[in-house]
């Protein structure tokens, strides 16, 4: 991180006067050092984050431990400070918007890579990257103003009628809660999926299309059972990605999630995610264990994501060198 | 065997349909969000909306004026943190590095990257906030600007490795130094990718608000400094949106438009661009 010192040039000579000056005249190792300091800076930063959220959270994590993650209090009032309902919370919307987004955003990286004539595929993705720069607090806006009576006045009544024997869809129906907000995040991760599924898939090998085909296969068969398996870690890899996307996804989730720290079976009723509880709560908290145990869960956040992202990375490292394309970064 | 390839025929036809039925939905979100907006919001778009402050709260009427100006100095300060640090980060990661260094620098980009925006604020809260005893623009610009970095840094690194060799060589056949050869050869034939980078990185960031709740927190009225808290278009649209005033909403909607207009048509335009540069290349 601090290895600004000129040796680090590419010469790498002695301290001899006339050697330095010419070097310095040429202005390389000058430029070899700035360069490196701003490069540095990257890796400073994000050090620097890591630091700061560990000692900042040091208050909560002292007092709590572990019980931190295996509690559901959360009692400023006390300051007592459990982040398991926050857990909860997050881990369910993340569920529910992967349970659609998955199916929603492989069919159509099948049909934008497999089907759609070049054309028309190059044109919709386009629109799909677009969906992608859309800020969350428009979906969000959306979200407050359409989705949510949408749900409390049809869509949640009418699951109820259908589906009301299963646990996960009994209880009132207010319009926000888990299920709104898995929704509003399947829509927002969608994007992603798409996006870096059908790069994965165009990068498959024409001739394990063309073996299948030849072998009196469907096309959808082709599809399924030939150039899609050979995708796979490559798809599994845009999926861990946009998972971490859902999870640190603030704004659209804060409005319509319902704000209120409870584990509840049902994706009807409202609940609170670890985003959404730093959103609200952290200009108003007062006192430093507050603030900590608010920290704290950033710092749950960002090990989580980092973790999710981490193995995404893998996985699409591992369909690059299997078969060319897939998506950096 | 007729009964059954009837069957795989008809799976065929309808799960390659269910295919273009998700595509379908996929893409047409985008059209019921913009449709949304220009509904809602387009109604409340007059001149004065760009012009006046907000009203005082409880009152009809008034403007975002000092939310965009507002937005404008976080974008300034986010691009003076982010654009020198990605851009320079990225010569050294493209001209100078061995694999080493250059794998670090990669890898924490590409973590800070993948970081909730929540958490950076978090971050610039602790870095800034905390030191200076208030919420600020400066701090907003910083949490923006660390957003920026990883963005600039990754599209830059490409743009840079796109220049052909050819031309390197050229440069240094005349005897002109390495450094030289990247700033007046190398840099200015990849400027036009970096430019669209940088447009992209702001366009990106001027939607973010869960950074700026707790580092530039918001305002009601013109803020001349840095040090003061200041407004910002998302958080205005975020606070209108849950706010209890039928005309917060109202102006919710409209203050969404601004927002999804500015960052759709500079997506437009960047990518246009690009596709031009790329064609011109080949």
């Amino acid at each position: 991180m601090g290895a600004t010192s000129t040796t680090a040039g590419p010469a790498g000579v002695g301290w001899h006067p006339q050697a330095l000056l010419r070097r310095l005249r040429s202005g390389d190792a000058i430029a070899h050092t700035v360069t490196l300091i701003f490069a540095a800076t990257i890796l400073l930063i994000t050090v620097l984050l890591v630091f700061q959220l560990w000692v900042h959270s040091g208050p909560s994590r002292a007092k709590f431990g572990w019980n931190f993650l295996r509690t559901s209090t959360w009692d400023p009032v006390f300051d007592n400070y459990g982040a398991l309902a926050f857990l909860y919370g997050t881990v369910v919307t993340t569920l529910v918007s992967l349970t659609i987004a998955i199916p929603l955003g492989l069919g159509a990286a099948i049909f934008l890579a497999e089907l759609a004539p070049p054309k028309l595929s190059a044109g919709l993705s386009y629109v799909i990257d677009l969906l992608a720069a859309v800020p969350s607090v428009i979906y969000g806006l959306l979200a407050v103003f359409t989705l949510v009576p949408l749900m409390s006045k049809t869509v949640e009544p009418f699951l109820k009628h259908k589906f009301g024997f299963l646990p996960i869809f009994k209880g009132p129906a207010y319009g926000v809660g888990f299920l709104t907000a898995g929704l509003v995040l399947s829509v927002m991760i969608t994007p992603y999926i798409v996006s870096v599924s059908r790069e994965v898939l165009l990068s498959v090998p024409a001739d394990q299309r063309e073996a299948a085909l030849s072998l009196g296969a469907t096309r959808w068969e082709t599809t399924w059972k030939v150039v899609v398996p050979y995708a796979r870690s490559g798809i599994m890899g845009s999926v861990f990605l946009s998972m971490a996307r859902a999870l640190g996804e603030t704004m659209a989730v804060t409005m319509v999630i319902g704000n209120t720290p409870q584990i509840s079976a049902s994706l009807f009723s409202s609940g609170y995610t670890i985003a959404a509880v730093i959103a609200n709560e952290f200009t108003e908290a007062t006192g430093d264990l507050y603030l900590s145990a608010l920290i704290e869960l950033g710092l749950v956040l960002f090990l989580l994501t980092f973790i999710l992202n981490g193995i995404a990375q893998l996985m699409l490292m591992a369909s690059e060198s299997r078969g060319g394309g897939g998506q950096r970064g | 065997m007729t009964l059954r390839s009837a069957w795989r025929k008809s799976l065929n036809f309808v799960m390659l349909s269910l295919t273009g039925v998700c595509a379908l939905i996929t893409v047409s979100v985008l059209i019921v969000i913009l449709g949304y907006l220009a509904w809602n919001g387009g109604t409340s778009l007059h001149w004065s909306f760009f012009t006046n402050l907000p009203a005082p709260v409880g009152e009809t009427g008034g403007g975002i004026a000092n939310a965009i100006v507002g937005s404008a100095k976080l974008l300034l300060l986010a691009a003076v943190i982010g654009i020198p640090i990605g851009l320079l980060g990225a010569i050294y990661l493209a001209e100078y590095a061995s694999p080493l260094p250059a794998f670090v620098i990669r890898y924490s980009a590409d973590l800070l990257n993948g970081v909730p925006s929540i958490v950076i604020g978090i971050f610039a809260w602790t870095i800034v906030v905390v030191p200076m005893h208030s919420f600020s623009a400066l701090a907003g610009g910083f949490a923006l600007g660390v957003m920026m970095v990883p963005i600039i840094l990754r599209s830059s690194e490409e743009f840079l490795r796109t220049v052909p060799r050819s031309l390197r060589e050229g440069a240094m056949a005349l005897g002109t130094s390495k450094w030289r050869t990247i700033a007046t050869v190398v840099v200015p034939a990849a400027s036009g990718g970096i430019l669209t980078a940088i447009l992209l990185s702001l366009s990106r960031v001027a939607g973010e608000t869960a950074p700026l709740l707790f580092t530039a927190f918001g305002d009601r009225f013109w803020n001349h400094g840095w040090k003061e808290p200041i407004a910002s278009l998302p958080v205005v649209i975020y606070t209108y949106a849950v706010g209890p005033y039928d005309d917060w909403h109202r102006q919710a909607w409209a203050a969404g438009l601004v927002l999804l207009g500015l960052v759709l048509v500079t997506n437009l335009v960047c990518r246009g661009l690009l596709s031009r540069q790329a064609t011109q290349q080949r």
